[in-house]
């Protein structure tokens, strides 16, 4: 499985590319990548999974957390974690897609959002693996597929939270 | 008393003023009139009118370099902008505080592919530590304070604020006031290293047989020069330095064993080769130094000091990280050494070995004695007789070649920040602007800008400053009529096929090319007069002297690494290789 990393950054403009260009920059590849607002509006929170080794892993949080912008940064496999993903599906045979959901994808929710000129829009929420293997089964049903990314939360007292800030006095 | 209403290009010189600036490099243009118009109403920061903005940070860099303060330059938008990226990528690869101000068009013109508008956070954002897009006039000030706040804490390197044109409109006015503190979130600067890590340091040298302190650019940048010769004098193990590292050590001393990496010295290599432990301090085991990473150190344990936590372990794993200000280690392992005593003894086998090397294949110190039926002039001679010249005080800056190397292994750098070099980036072009940095930092000092024919006509244009400023400098030329060090590995690995390394015979007349700026031209062809003509540029005082030297073209610089093989695989002369 991927490694997932959360990180909070400074919700200005540039930082986000700035996160984004490392990657590019020093040759890490990104797998999926997901970004919003926190409960504080000045922070946001994103989250990647990538495939790189151990050692990568440990240069990338360091070199992510060089950036002036990024004030945390967490790797979720450290501690326990929890981790889902979303995926929108549009599809024309909605009762065969089911069927093949329910029969073999238990772990994974399903909602029906849409239904218009035969045509039915379908949530789905789970971990990314079995949403990932669900979409190769189904590859020939799909007229479209979006996904958020994996998103992920360390469980109990362990949170990615802000340091204190550091003031500079002159 | 409230404060006086400015407006934003004011508020910029005024911000730089309380920074304690008096100096920039720049060039005007378009976007940043309004603030050369504020250059023009105060005294406080000095402007120097540059060439090229290339040259403008390079300048900033060498300013940056040889003081330890940090260095600033003033740019216009698009090409000005796009100028200065040489100048930003070769201050951040060798960790320079450096603050690049850029103008930009007008914020609602930003996107719109604008008269020389350019991303400038866009194109410099991998070469920077910190970039800001200045979005109110009012926030100017807390900008400049950030600025060289990330410039000069911790790792330093370059910062750009790009400043869009109507931030610094004339006509609209607030209130000044700059910030005495700034909150940072998260922006850690590290301190003293943890104790028992320290502790643990000194163990490994107690336990230690063929030790070798391996010190860097970070210990110059961190001001830990002094403590790392203390630490090193009570240690008593051999010491190398990097390209960046030299000076922090004596070049000098006995316990100096010159450079080490690509074309560091045998004794040097042999030593990083054959240690059992290799002690780093605030150097990062880049690709210059380690050969092939995979055959480096295999019998050595490693200790790494380093203010930036991603240098350690990113290309070889070492056994005791500590993560911390080099000073403050350096400080922290003297009392440890200091309090428990150290028996230097241990290491008289290890120093038998490394006289052995040092004699079998070190560098020839005297090879000004050696004379030739045709007096032909040896690059390394030339160093020699700057040196003897200058008794190895002088400034020195260098472009990137042949001649960096020879500067490198043949003037024996007494002190910190006194040789200027492009190390990372690598940036022919770098010595002459560099080298007015340095100028206008310590006028009354000797500057010497060792270069050559190729690289010198890569910001050659600013001879035209130094005519206007009265810079003194001493340009030591190494002629050889060609891209000598393209031209070397041409020879070892090309089967001698010359690929566009000469210059057909299209090569300026430097003498004539100094004197129609206004300074001094010398033209040296033979040993016999290498000497005379060295003493006489450095006599004048007051003059900007062009040293052409003619050097033998087919000189090849050695000890070198062979590519993809150990530190210990070397090649020593045209005919002799280690391996």
């Amino acid at each position: 499985m991927a490694s997932q990393i959360s990180l909070l950054m400074e919700n200005q403009p540039g930082a986000l590319s700035r996160v984004i260009g490392l990657f590019s920059q020093r040759g890490y590849n990104i797998d999926s990548l997901s970004v919003a607002p926190t409960q504080d509006s000045t922070l946001s929170r994103l989250t990647m999974t990538t495939s790189e080794s151990r050692e990568v892993i440990q240069q990338i949080l360091k070199q992510l957390y060089k950036l002036i912008d990024v004030v945390m940064v967490q790797d979720l496999k450290a501690s326990e974690f929890i981790s889902l993903e979303m995926a929108l599906i549009k599809v024309s045979n909605k009762s065969e897609v089911i069927s093949k959901i329910e029969k073999n994808y238990s772990s994974l929710e399903f909602s029906e959002l849409d239904n218009k000129k035969e045509k039915t829009i379908l949530r789905l929420i789970g971990d990314t693996d079995t949403l990932e293997t669900l979409l190769v089964e189904l590859n020939d049903d799909l007229i479209e597929v979006t996904r958020t990314g994996a998103l992920g939360m360390t469980l109990g007292d362990v949170s990615l939270e802000t340091e204190e800030e550091t003031k500079v006095i002159y | 008393m409230s404060n006086e209403e400015i407006n934003g290009g004011d508020a910029l010189i005024r911000a730089l003023a309380d920074e304690n600036i008096d100096l920039i490099f720049g060039y005007p243009g378009g976007a940043a009139l309004h603030i050369y118009d504020a250059i023009y109403k105060q005294n406080k920061v000095q402007h120097i009118l540059v060439r090229h903005e290339q040259a403008a940070v390079h300048a900033a860099d060498g300013y940056a370099r040889a003081t330890g303060k940090p260095g600033v330059a003033l740019v216009t938008s698009g090409p000005g902008a796009t100028n200065a990226i040489t100048g930003i990528a070769t201050a951040y690869m060798d960790s320079i505080p450096v603050v690049v101000i850029s103008g930009q068009v007008a914020s609602h013109l930003i996107g719109s592919d604008a008269f020389q508008e350019t991303d400038m956070l866009g194109i410099s954002r991998p070469i920077v530590k910190h970039s800001f897009l200045v979005q109110s006039a009012e926030e100017i000030p807390v900008v400049i304070k950030k600025a060289f706040h990330i410039a000069t804490s911790g790792r330093p390197g370059p910062v750009v604020i790009d400043v869009p044109k109507n931030m610094t409109d004339p006509n609209y006015k607030f209130e000044y006031k700059y910030p005495k503190d700034l909150v940072m979130r998260s922006f850690p600067i590290l301190g003293k290293g943890q104790d028992e890590k320290i502790a643990a340091a000194i163990e490994l040298f107690r336990s230690a047989k063929k030790p070798v302190i391996y010190s860097g650019g970070g210990t110059i940048q961190a001001d830990a020069s002094k403590e790392l010769t203390e630490f090193s004098k009570l240690i008593g193990c051999p010491v190398t330095n990097t390209l960046m590292g030299l000076g922090a050590f004596p070049g000098n001393d006995e316990q100096f064993i010159g450079m080490l990496g690509m074309h560091g010295t045998y004794e040097a290599n042999m030593v990083m080769s054959e240690a059992d432990l290799i002690f780093n301090v605030g150097a990062r085991f880049d690709d210059r130094i380690t050969n092939n990473p995979s055959k480096f150190g295999l019998e050595a344990k490693k200790i790494h000091i380093d203010s930036d936590p991603s240098s350690i372990d990113k290309i070889i794993g070492v056994d005791l990280a500590i993560e911390g200000d080099a000073k403050i280690v350096m400080q922290q392992l003297i009392e440890q050494v200091k309090s428990t005593g150290f028996d230097q003894s241990i290491y008289k086998d290890w120093w038998s070995k490394v006289e052995a090397w040092r004699k079998a294949h070190g560098l020839n110190h005297d090879m000004l004695q050696l004379k030739n039926e045709k007096d032909i002039i040896l690059p390394q001679q030339v160093i020699q007789s700057l040196y003897q010249t200058t008794n190895g005080d002088a400034y020195v800056t260098s472009d990137v070649g042949q001649h960096q190397m020879f500067a490198a292994q043949y003037y024996k750098f007494k002190d910190p920040r006194k040789w200027i070099n492009s190390g990372g980036l690598g940036t022919m072009g770098f010595g002459l602007p560099s080298a007015m940095g340095v100028k206008f930092a310590f006028p009354e000092a000797d500057v010497a800008c060792v270069t050559g024919e190729g690289s010198i006509q890569m910001c050659i244009q600013e001879l035209s400053t130094c005519g206007q400023y009265g810079l003194p400098i001493k340009i030591v030329n190494l002629n050889n009529r060609a891209l000598g060090m393209v031209k070397q590995w041409q020879d070892m690995q090309y089967g001698g096929r010359y690929s566009s390394i000469s210059y057909e015979d299209s090569l300026p007349d430097f003498v004539k090319l100094a004197e129609s700026f206004g300074h001094v031209g010398i033209k040296v062809e033979k040993l016999s007069e290498l000497n005379d003509a060295m003493k006489e540029s450095f006599a004048m005082k007051d003059k900007l002297v062009f040293l052409d030297v003619l050097v033998d073209p087919d000189e090849h610089v050695y000890p070198m690494l062979e590519a993809g093989g150990s530190m210990s695989e070397m090649r020593l002369s045209k005919d002799k290789k280690t391996f």
